[in-house]
């Protein structure tokens, strides 16, 4: 009998095929559109940037792992994810230094020291794109279109300029590598819906409470084209579809992230409208993931057969 | 027509083509037989038989220990070999009958009552009499079920052939070949319950057999079929409830509270052979099946055979298996050996060549809340998983991890493959254990 023991194991016996390493792949299939548009419009650097970001992330990741004896986990993808989405945060034309610096807090500082994968209380891209902000502001916001340096679609919004909003849309704007077409981006979050990768609630509920909130706080009223620029304009399709739907960093229910797209839609507008710039996507994302914890606490789901009453539970 | 579920639920791959068209054949065991005294849940049956004597098929060799517990029958005739422990399915050594078997089935006489005269007690003593339990895996004795606190709050006798465990498929051969020994069987609980209406659950992926059914029931105002959508857990009682009558129960409850009565199909057809045939439970149907199995079969089984006779009987293995699995894959218990006896509750023999538990090592959680929305009660598995794992159980409670019914769905959906589902069970276990110290 000895000689061949089974395995055992606690049920299930069976597993779905889905795992980390495919999500984080469907992912970046879901931005490549926009990549490659970003380095269409923005050329060469912007593909250099992209690739230096990659590059460091997952080599930051990799040699981190090493020095700590942990295990590499490189292969789950998840580091050339948070590369790939801090390049598209950045403009195209940034020294080389930039993303290499920005790779290194995205990696090191925000996921690994944590505890990484899973374990960060803010999105490491996003992280590292506010690290950068404030300490290289200038760099950060110098934007070059067709060679010349230009204001961003959103700056031209703060001034009180009107806005074309068809090419707002269809990205042949200045802006980020990765933020400046709208449908472009819309596309692959469709493609992330479709996947099942991603919920729709927090992008949908997010761009809504956002148009709300500039029509009526933005002076112009229901102009349509006023709301557009906002929906369609600056960080807020990159940041809705792909950083606040960041798994690790959103709530785990439905409830709580309606609560969470909410609460980034009313930060955002208030940044745009209320602050002192003109862009407000990265800090209102940040800001509502580290309000996550909180939100958890207050939306644990009812179970399946337990009648909430006031005062507790009526049948346990 | 719109079909009945629940909220939640995976879809694993279903594996039943192996044995679904595997008609239902006896096997009767050559060696001995080994019938442990714990086949069900509650306390174990006492050997009423000493090493030695000499037994027919159909008798007696254990009593009921309390009410809870169930009376245990010779499989075959022969005699008495001893009473030890000896290793079960569920991989515990359990005091055993082993009875040598002389190979010739000499049976007692079986003689029961005309069913026109007797009365709903002697019904639920035939039944218990009988040794009777769930035969779709969990073995509660089904007199007890039969018997809640007020009969007459009982509305729906709802019959459980959803069978949602994948690669199983001992349900539907029953309801292929012999639906009229189902509906007879439904007919005497319906009986026992006056106001009580039956429903037929079952699977849409079973249509050939929603048709059998349906076709019997047609004109009978107290019998309907359910078809259910094809999704695990369907055939959870909790889930079953909800998806037949829209009426939920917590840990808390029993089905009765929400004036159900659930059984499953093989039991329904052991009822009935109970009451109408007298005969005791001292047979089941076995699905020996997988993918390391030659002819996937459907054996109608002694209890207590050797599962290794079963192996045998279906053509044994064609490859060498990683697992074997009492039951299915989803709920189903890994054996480390197959020198086992089939014991009541052995529904499903499944070999499987490859283990996809030990192929996938598991990594870190990256709250992607698959394992929330397919959870069918509604719970947090990523967040009650790390409180077991961190023995933070009054904190477990309080988010209602005793509310999990280990039906695995959120291991199965787990990209970071983790071991949600065990650190659920962990926890449980240690709630429950806890209350009873309280």
């Amino acid at each position: 009998m000895s000689e061949s023991l089974y395995h055992v194991s606690a049920n299930p016996h069976v597993r779905d095929h889905g795992s980390t390493q495919k999500i984080m792949l469907d992912v970046i299939i879901a931005l490549l559109p926009a990549a490659i548009f970003g380095i269409y419009i923005f050329g060469v650097p912007a593909a250099i940037t992209i690739v230096i970001s990659v590059v460091t992330c997952v080599a930051a990741e990799y040699v981190y792992q090493k020095l700590m004896k942990q295990p590499v986990t490189v292969s789950d993808l998840s580091a050339v994810l948070t590369g790939l989405l801090l390049a598209l945060n950045l403009p195209a034309e940034v020294p080389f230094w930039l993303p290499v610096l920005g790779g290194l807090f995205a990696i090191i500082v925000v996921k690994q020291v944590f505890g990484g994968l899973g374990q960060n209380f803010m999105n490491p891209a996003l992280g590292a794109r506010c690290f950068l902000m404030i300490s290289f502001a200038a760099r950060m916001t110098t934007f070059t279109y067709d060679g010349v340096t230009t204001a961003t679609p959103m700056a031209a919004l703060k001034a009180g300029e009107s806005v074309d909003v068809l090419k707002l849309f269809q990205g042949f704007v200045p802006g980020t590598i990765g933020e400046t077409s709208a449908i472009l981006l819309i596309i692959g979050g469709i493609y992330l819906v479709i996947r099942k990768v991603i919920s729709p609630i927090i992008p949908c509920v997010y761009v809504a409470v956002v148009a709300v909130f500039v029509a009526l706080f933005g002076g112009h009223g229901l102009d349509i084209n006023f709301i557009a620029s906002h929906i369609f304009g600056g960080g807020l399709m990159l940041g809705a579809i792909f950083m606040a739907t960041d798994y690790v960093t959103s709530p785990i229910t439905d409830k709580g992230k309606v609560i969470y797209a909410i609460l980034l839609g009313i930060l955002t507008g208030t940044f745009r409208l209320f602050g002192p710039m003109s862009e407000g996507v990265s800090y209102s994302i940040i800001i509502a993931n580290l309000l996550v914890p909180l939100i958890e606490k207050v939306t644990i789901p009812t179970p399946f057969g337990i009648v909430k009453t006031k005062g507790g539970k009526s049948n346990e | 027509m719109a079909l009945f579920t629940f909220s939640g639920g995976v879809h694993p791959d279903d594996g039943k083509e192996f044995a679904k068209n595997s008609p239902i054949t006896e096997y009767l065991p050559k060696g001995d037989v080994v019938l442990p005294v714990g086949q069900h849940i509650g306390a174990p049956a006492k050997p009423i038989v000493s090493k030695g004597d000499k037994v027919l098929v159909g008798q007696k060799v254990a009593e009921a220990g309390g009410f809870v517990s169930a009376n245990i029958f010779s499989s075959v005739s022969g005699t008495v070999k001893a009473i030890e422990p000896r290793v079960t399915p569920a991989g515990a050594k359990v005091n055993s009958i082993v009875i040598e078997n002389d190979g010739e089935f000499k049976e007692v006489d079986f003689e029961a009552k005309p069913y026109e005269s007797m009365s709903k007690e002697e019904v639920l003593s035939a039944i218990k009499e009988a040794g009777i339990v769930g035969l779709g895996g969990a073995g509660f004795p089904t007199h007890v079920k039969l018997a809640p606190k007020d009969p007459d709050a009982i509305e729906y006798i709802i019959v459980n052939g959803a069978e949602c465990e994948p690669y199983i498929t001992g349900d539907y051969r029953i309801m292929m070949e012999t639906p009229e020994l189902l509906i007879e069987g439904l007919n005497i609980v319906l009986d026992m319950f006056p106001k009580a209406k039956g429903i037929i659950g079952v699977e849409d992926n079973k249509k050939d057999a929603i048709a059998k059914v349906e076709a019997l029931v047609k004109g009978d105002s107290r019998i309907s079929v359910a078809s259910l959508k094809t999704k695990y857990p369907q055939g959870a009682e909790r889930s079953l409830i909800y998806a037949t009558t829209g009426r939920s129960i917590n840990s808390s409850m029993l089905p009765a509270d929400a004036g159900c009565i659930v059984d499953n199909v093989a039991t329904i057809v052991a009822i009935k052979e109970a009451v109408k045939d007298g005969k005791p439970l001292y047979q089941r149907l076995v699905t020996v099946t997988g993918d390391a199995i030659a002819n996937p079969s459907n054996f109608m089984v002694r209890t207590g055979t050797n599962v290794n006779e079963l192996i045998e009987a279906a053509g044994g293995f064609k490859v060498q298996p990683e697992k074997v699995i009492s039951g299915g894959p989803m709920m189903g218990m890994a054996m480390f050996t197959t020198d086992v006896p089939a014991v009541k509750t052995f529904s499903s023999f499944l070999a499987l060549s490859k283990d996809e538990v030990s192929a996938n090592e598991p990594s870190n959680c990256i709250r992607c809340g698959r394992c929330v929305s397919v959870c069918p009660q509604k719970l947090m598995p990523a967040k009650l998983s790390v409180l077991a794992d961190n023995n933070e159980f009054d904190e477990f409670e309080r988010l209602y991890g005793a509310e999990c019914v280990e039906c695995g769905c959120c291991s199965y959906i787990c990209p970071a493959k983790r071991n949600l589902a065990q650190s659920m069970k962990t926890g449980r276990k240690q709630v429950l254990a806890n209350r009873r110290k309280r």
